[in-house]
């Protein structure tokens, strides 16, 4: 009788031991939910959203407060990804969050007339214009997500978009002409 | 018997060592057309147009400047990176711009250019040939030289040679003289009046790599180039060359199939030929090898088939990189009357370029000028899959076309990653024996290009969060300094007004009453010198 409380208590406290190594030992830092989220938001923090950017978007997105269609530089690719990994059905993009983009845009400085207020600088959220106080500013084109934040805060209205053009590196070839139906996979 | 007929009976004895890879056609070559005559030097124009990325990997980067004098053999551009290629002048001249221009690609697209004015002196950059001391050459010095002479792949993937000459203990060099795609017949041309020197650029090439032995591989239709290698090895005597015709069956010429054939060894997926210890070269890259080696002449120029039954004289061209295709088509002869298409490339992985005002660039092997009558693929909607299956029996790499195509239709990108999309050389046999015409290399090219633009968009996501983040952080740190900053100020304040006994507010007050105790103090001292 007392060896078996006594064999039963030793394996007990063995799996105490283990389970509470591994809790430690194991143990996940954030939301793991948030960061898939996260990976598939496009990133150019533009606040399209409502939310302060992807990552606040996401958080609320896991905590089931957003809807999965409120990304406009996403777009329905995004839309689709977002319904993929948390379930739920596709649904058209919220126009009340703006419309997509057809073409991926940047943005550059007139730097004749742009005074060198940093106000532009301040806006970006992510590092991608250059300059200091009273000189000229520029914008890193390889850098901008053409999330267009420092548009509105330009006092000369010197930011204007251009779009992005194809080079042979970043082209890509067009789905070719069928005359009937295209056939889908199921 | 001639000495041509002697190597075809040989050939039998040959096929029965030979292992063979699934699928494949057989073509009717149209090579006749080109080979009548031997290669012709084209005349020198008057502009040339060297675009920058001639090569797969990162663009070159210029290193002369807009009204620069630059000699014949001047490098232009350096690679841009480990995977790159240097870019030199055809000619000596000026530079006259450096600028986007219309280049051969798929897309149509323009790409940047270093533009050449030619001063017609054909003044050489000074050259310092290495020649016969190569076999005293270390191998990185000679892979140094290759790669300074920009030498890419010339069968068509114009991938860096030296990159590729890695010293991964290669047992076999093998050298492509296989040029299985119709039409095209530079190869042959090359092989029947350079056969010496593509021996010599093939013994250079095996220095490098430590390579024990040379398998030089020829389809069974081109006698003449058989002879001539044969030739050229037997003056060789080293042993170290060995040829093999294999059986013309396309697409036998890619890489990874004239392994199988000749190794009976698979490259496995997202492997180098390297790993199974054999090095792939085509024989007009060792010919490169040779000039630059011999000469210290960098890839200036190529031979090129002009061909097809759009074009008047068919022939095999010698022409510097840069040169109009135009210039190339009027030397042949110009256009026919029912010339139709003008192709970079074969009838089988060619595309159609939009002008004839392009360079030829290192990748152009044939210019071909389809008759309206010959396009084997008129332009129009195709038919519905019947699922045949004619596609699977074909493809080289023993995929399933068909379902690639359902799958590229529908972009499902993780079937078509289960399918193994990226191991598709489109090499069009599935489009060439499809009952509804479909455009099945199309679609696989979109699915593909497609596919990578998505990875860079995630890439670019991944580097835009990492500068949010690092942005956020910033801003933090600079909130948190600014912080610790007026902590400290207001610390140091309240130390000062404690010491001093009040604040700065009423410095004046404090003031006064120093006065006073001043004052009190005098007084003291003079009543107590007083007392005194």
């Amino acid at each position: 009788m007392f060896t078996v409380i006594i064999t039963l208590a030793i394996i007990a406290s063995l799996f105490g031991i283990v389970l509470a190594y591994s809790a430690i030992r194991f143990k996940i830092e954030g939301d793991p939910v948030v960061d898939k989220i996260d990976a598939i938001l496009p990133q150019t923090q533009c606040g399209q959203c409502t939310y302060a950017g992807c990552r606040p978007y996401a958080e609320a997105m896991a905590k089931g407060e957003a809807d999965i269609n409120q990304c406009p530089p996403g777009g329905e690719t995004t839309i689709i990804a977002l319904a993929d990994l948390l379930g739920v059905e596709v649904k058209p993009l919220n126009a009340e969050h703006g419309e997509v983009k057809t073409v991926p845009t940047i943005v550059r400085i007139d730097e004749q007339t742009c005074i060198g207020c940093t106000l532009c600088i301040q806006a970006c959220p992510i590092d991608a214009i250059l300059g200091s106080a009273k000189h000229m500013h520029t914008v890193i084109e390889s850098e901008c997500t053409g999330c267009n934040l420092c548009i509105p805060p330009c006092p000369v209205d010197c930011i204007h978009i251009f779009p992005v053009e194809a080079t042979i590196r970043s082209w890509t070839a067009e789905l070719p002409d069928a005359d009937y139906a295209a056939p889908h996979a199921s | 018997m001639t000495q041509a007929n002697r190597q075809l009976t040989k050939t039998a004895a040959d096929r029965a060592s030979l292992s063979t890879f699934d699928g494949g056609l057989t073509l009717v070559a149209y090579k006749h057309l080109s080979t009548g005559s031997g290669i012709t030097t084209l005349p020198q124009s008057k502009r040339y147009i060297i675009p920058l990325q001639q090569h797969i990997g990162v663009i070159s980067q210029p290193i002369v400047k807009t009204g620069d004098r630059v000699l014949k053999g001047q490098m232009l551009a350096k690679p841009g990176d480990m995977i790159s290629a240097a870019v030199h002048s055809p000619v000596s001249g000026t530079v006259s711009d450096i600028r986007e221009h219309e280049v051969p690609h798929v897309s149509g697209l323009s790409d940047l250019c270093v533009i050449i004015e030619n001063d017609f002196k054909d003044e050489w950059v000074a050259r310092r040939p290495l020649a016969d001391e190569y076999n005293n050459s270390t191998s990185s010095d000679l892979r140094k030289i290759v790669a300074d002479a920009g030498i890419v792949g010339l069968g068509g993937a114009v991938f860096p040679s030296s990159v590729k000459q890695t010293e991964m203990n290669i047992r076999t060099l093998i050298l492509n003289g296989v040029e299985c795609e119709p039409y095209i017949t530079c190869d042959d041309a090359l092989m029947r009046e350079y056969a010496e020197q593509v021996i010599s650029g093939a013994d250079i090439i095996g220095h490098i790599i430590k390579a024990r032995n040379c398998i030089i591989a020829i389809e069974d239709n081109k006698p003449q180039a058989i002879a001539a290698m044969q030739q050229a090895i037997d003056e060789d005597g080293t042993g170290f060359f060995q040829i093999k015709i294999i059986p013309t069956i396309y697409p036998s010429g890619g890489e990874k199939q004239l392994i199988k054939i000749i190794t009976d060894e698979e490259v496995p997926v997202n492997r180098y030929p390297a790993e199974l210890g054999v090095l792939c070269h085509n024989v007009a890259t060792a010919y490169a090898v040779h000039r630059a080696v011999y000469f210290d002449e960098p890839l200036i120029s190529r031979i090129t088939t002009v061909t097809g039954h759009g074009v008047a004289s068919p022939q095999n061209i010698e022409v510097l990189i840069g040169t109009l295709m135009s210039a190339c088509i009027e030397h042949c002869g110009g256009y026919t009357e029912d010339s139709d298409e003008l192709i970079m490339g074969g009838p089988m992985m060619g595309f159609a370029l939009q002008s004839d005002e392009l360079p030829v660039v290192k990748a152009t092997n044939c210019l071909l000028v389809t008759a309206s009558e010959e396009n084997p693929k008129p332009k129009q909607h195709h038919m519905p899959c019947i699922r045949c299956g004619k596609c699977v029996d074909v493809c080289p790499v023993r995929l399933l076309p068909q379902q690639l195509y359902w799958y590229a239709s529908s972009q499902n990108v993780d079937r078509l990653n289960e399918h193994h999309l990226f191991d598709c050389i489109e090499c069009g046999c599935c489009a060439y024996v499809c009952p509804s015409d479909i455009p099945l290399v199309q679609y696989y090219r979109y699915a593909k290009t497609s596919i990578r633009q998505k990875e860079r968009e995630r890439k670019a996501s991944d580097i835009a969060r990492q500068r949010h983040e690092a942005h956020q952080s910033r801003l933090e740190k600079q909130k948190r300094e600014r912080e610790e900053k007026l902590r400290k100020k207001r610390e140091m304040l309240k130390t000062r007004s404690e010491a001093k006994g009040s604040g700065k507010t009423d410095s004046k007050k404090a003031a006064i009453e120093e006065a006073i105790k001043r004052a009190q103090a005098k007084k003291a001292e003079r009543n107590k010198s007083n007392t005194d």
